[in-house]
């Protein structure tokens, strides 16, 4: 083992021999290099959560045809630094009547909830926090944290605006979670294996976006919902609401939610890429080095975000109501059935090679979507004509 | 390792502050909530005794599952009537709702 | 004294402790708020137990929805309950005394029992908890009774649920 192949672990032990030189317990010292391993992965993940805030604010200048910032340093580079200093010297208030611990308690929660998802996520074969047996499952747990972290916010701020926002956020967060983790669980069909890292040895030969690409659609549009971006921004929604649940917080404790929301975004694109793209996978190229296999993982992470803010930029806020039924009334019993046939067709087709259980497993997915897809369009143009009367075919253009 | 013991004492003082908040809220939504720390009590019991005994056994993980679901449906249940009855009564102190006594 | 102990200490500290705020609080926004910190250090103790998955269901179910639930329930029903009325019963010292005499009481009987002060094993290296779980909750011949019952109560509750407070108008 050489310091290529696992540097995390040379150099852990390398600091661990000169904690213990000094004399320090064994024990004591595991668990100091754990924890500067935890500070050091957060040091990192902050540092490009501020890149993420130049990158966010270019591509949207270029979706809307514009330049985006371009005046301090190559690119507008230093653009996101000069953004912090104005934030951290900001006047930091707090509104009257609000309660104070739980209204500071929000943005720190918040951010905890982004991070807190990393320590099951491998960055590397090698490098990942905790090799935990219910992986997937902790994606949805950290979830109810960011939850709690909104509704907190929007109570403790003391304004009706607030309070809106958040239980709108909490209804659609509550709602999304049931497609999600019903979504969780067609890689862990799969895999037969709720670990990350197994999923990802178990796209060896084919992603599992080939064998459920309706699965991985489905994750998404929750995904969206779940980190509370357009079209599914009504917790924030500017035109009603002014700015939702956030609306009274200043300074850095707003930079916390902003920065907290793109790093999740980034963070989702990462386990949309780890569940159904093969996560650091490239052609063996992870087995050469973990230095290969992590460019890797943040180049898919990266794609995985940019399709996020892609349909952000594009795509026009809904209703609540129309939100809810979208998952309620469709997304919600769509993926139940996806779920329960790719289970029916795993049984079926365990021992089939690997063409047929990938072609098999494909066209289920592409046949439930095309019914679910006719159900909604029957129903849709049943309601339509309820509104508008039967369409007068003579009249129509074609 | 912790000695059983110290899981068991730590279930059953949480056992007895639920139940402290259950009979001394006036609140119904405060009993509930007491309710639930004599539920969480209850799981720490539970998965203590399956970790301290025959480990390949899941008796204790599986009944703290249907523990979860209980009480989810309790909570949803409950926090209905709770609900329900604001509405009607336009209260939800227990000592008010008291119009099946004579 | 090990890691793991001073870790369970200071987790048991901090869940009695909450649990303690959550039946004395006056606010019960703030009520709710401490029995998510109870929770959260009820699931540190599963994972301290090595049940993982029960410690992650812990969070999903009790923080994710549980608590969220809770504290919609005491926003919806806050009109008349003002802070400057008193939480608790006149004879609150009746049932500090009751839930006094259940601890002693409970601690008594533990005493006596043979496997009070058991210390555990380690767990062997391969233990699949969470696969023998899911095998013992739907294998016949162990408890896939008890978790059909289990769904058709959590179905009923949802219908009641909704009939219960669906406002008819």
């Amino acid at each position: 083992m050489n310091f290529w192949n696992d540097p995390l672990k040379i150099a852990a032990d390398w600091m661990e021999g000169i904690f213990v030189g000094w004399g320090m317990d064994a024990v004591l010292a595991h668990v100091l290099v754990a924890f500067l391993g935890v500070f050091l992965l957060i040091a990192i993940l902050m540092v490009v959560d501020i890149f993420l805030v130049w990158v966010e604010r270019k591509v949207v200048a270029r979706f809307q045809d514009r330049l985006g910032p371009n005046r301090l340093g190559p690119f507008g580079l230093i653009q996101p630094f000069a953004d912090i200093i104005k934030l951290i010297i900001k006047e930091d208030t707090t509104p009257g009547g609000a309660d104070k611990v739980v209204y500071n308690l929000a943005p720190i929660l918040s951010m905890m909830s982004v991070l807190i998802l990393w320590a099951v996520v491998p960055i590397a074969p090698v490098m990942l926090g905790v090799d935990l047996n219910v992986g997937v499952l902790f994606l949805i747990a950290a979830g109810a944290i960011g939850t709690l972290s909104i509704i907190m916010a929007g109570w403790s701020s003391n304004n009706k605006f607030a309070l809106i926002g958040g239980f709108r956020q909490v209804a659609v967060m509550v709602a999304f979670e049931v497609p999600m983790l019903t979504m969780l669980l067609v890689p862990t069909i799969f895999a037969s294996s709720m670990n990350m890292n197994d999923i990802i040895q178990g796209q060896g030969n084919l992603w599992y976006f080939a064998l459920s690409p309706l699965g991985a659609l489905i994750f998404l549009v929750a995904a969206i919902a779940e980190l509370g971006r357009a079209p599914f921004d009504l917790a924030e929604g500017e035109s009603e609401l002014v700015s939702g649940f956030n609306i009274e917080y200043s300074g850095m404790k707003f930079g916390m939610f902003y920065a907290g929301e793109l790093l999740h975004a980034m963070t989702f694109g990462g386990i949309w890429a780890i569940l159904f793209f093969g996560g650091y996978r490239f052609f063996g190229l992870e087995q050469v080095s973990p230095f290969l296999a992590i460019p890797i993982f943040l180049f898919k992470a990266l794609i995985g975000y940019w399709i996020i803010m892609w349909v952000r930029y594009t795509m026009m806020r809904i209703r609540i109501d129309q939100m809810l039924v979208f998952n309620w009334v469709f997304l919600t019993p769509l993926s139940f059935v996806l779920l329960m046939v790719t289970a029916l067709m795993n049984a079926l087709l365990k021992d089939a090679s690997l063409w047929i259980y990938g072609l098999g497993m494909f066209l289920s997915n592409v046949v439930v979507g095309w019914i679910a897809l006719e159900i909604a369009r029957s129903v849709s143009r049943k309601q339509r004509e309820s509104v508008e009367g039967p369409k007068n075919l003579a009249e129509a253009p074609h | 390792m912790v000695p059983l013991s110290w899981y068991l004492i730590l279930a059953a003082a949480l056992f007895s502050v639920g139940l402290f908040g259950a009979l001394v809220r006036r609140n119904a939504v405060a009993i509930l909530l007491g309710v639930e720390l004599m539920l969480n009590a209850v799981n720490i019991n539970l998965v203590a005794f399956w970790r301290y005994g025959d480990v390949t056994t899941m008796t204790g993980q599986v009944f703290a599952i249907i523990v979860f679901a209980v009480a989810a449906a309790e909570v949803a249940v409950g926090l209905a009537l709770v609900i329900s009855v604001y509405r009607r009564r336009n209260t939800v102190v227990a000592d008010e709702l008291d119009m099946m006594k004579w | 004294m090990t890691g793991e102990q001073i870790i369970f200490l200071i987790t048991a500290g901090f869940t009695l402790g909450s649990g303690f705020m959550v039946v004395t609080t006056r606010n019960l926004v703030h009520a709710a708020l401490w029995l998510v910190s109870t929770l959260f250090g009820v699931a540190v103790l599963y994972a301290l137990m090595n049940a993982n998955f029960i410690a992650v269901v812990q969070v999903v179910v009790y923080i994710g929805a549980i608590a969220i639930l809770f504290i919609f329930a005491v926003m919806l029903t806050r009109k008349d309950l003002r802070e400057n009325t008193p939480q608790i019963n006149k004879n609150w010292w009746a049932g500090a005394l009751l839930a006094a005499l259940v601890f002693a009481g409970l601690v008594f009987l533990l005493q006596g029992w043979s496997g009070f002060s058991k210390t555990g094993s380690a767990l062997p290296s391969d233990f699949d908890a969470v696969g023998m779980l899911g095998e013992a909750l739907v294998s016949p011949n162990a408890y896939v009774l008890p978790f059909e019952v289990a769904s058709v109560l959590l179905l009923a509750a949802l219908v009641g649920a909704v009939y219960v407070a669906f406002n008819k108008k």
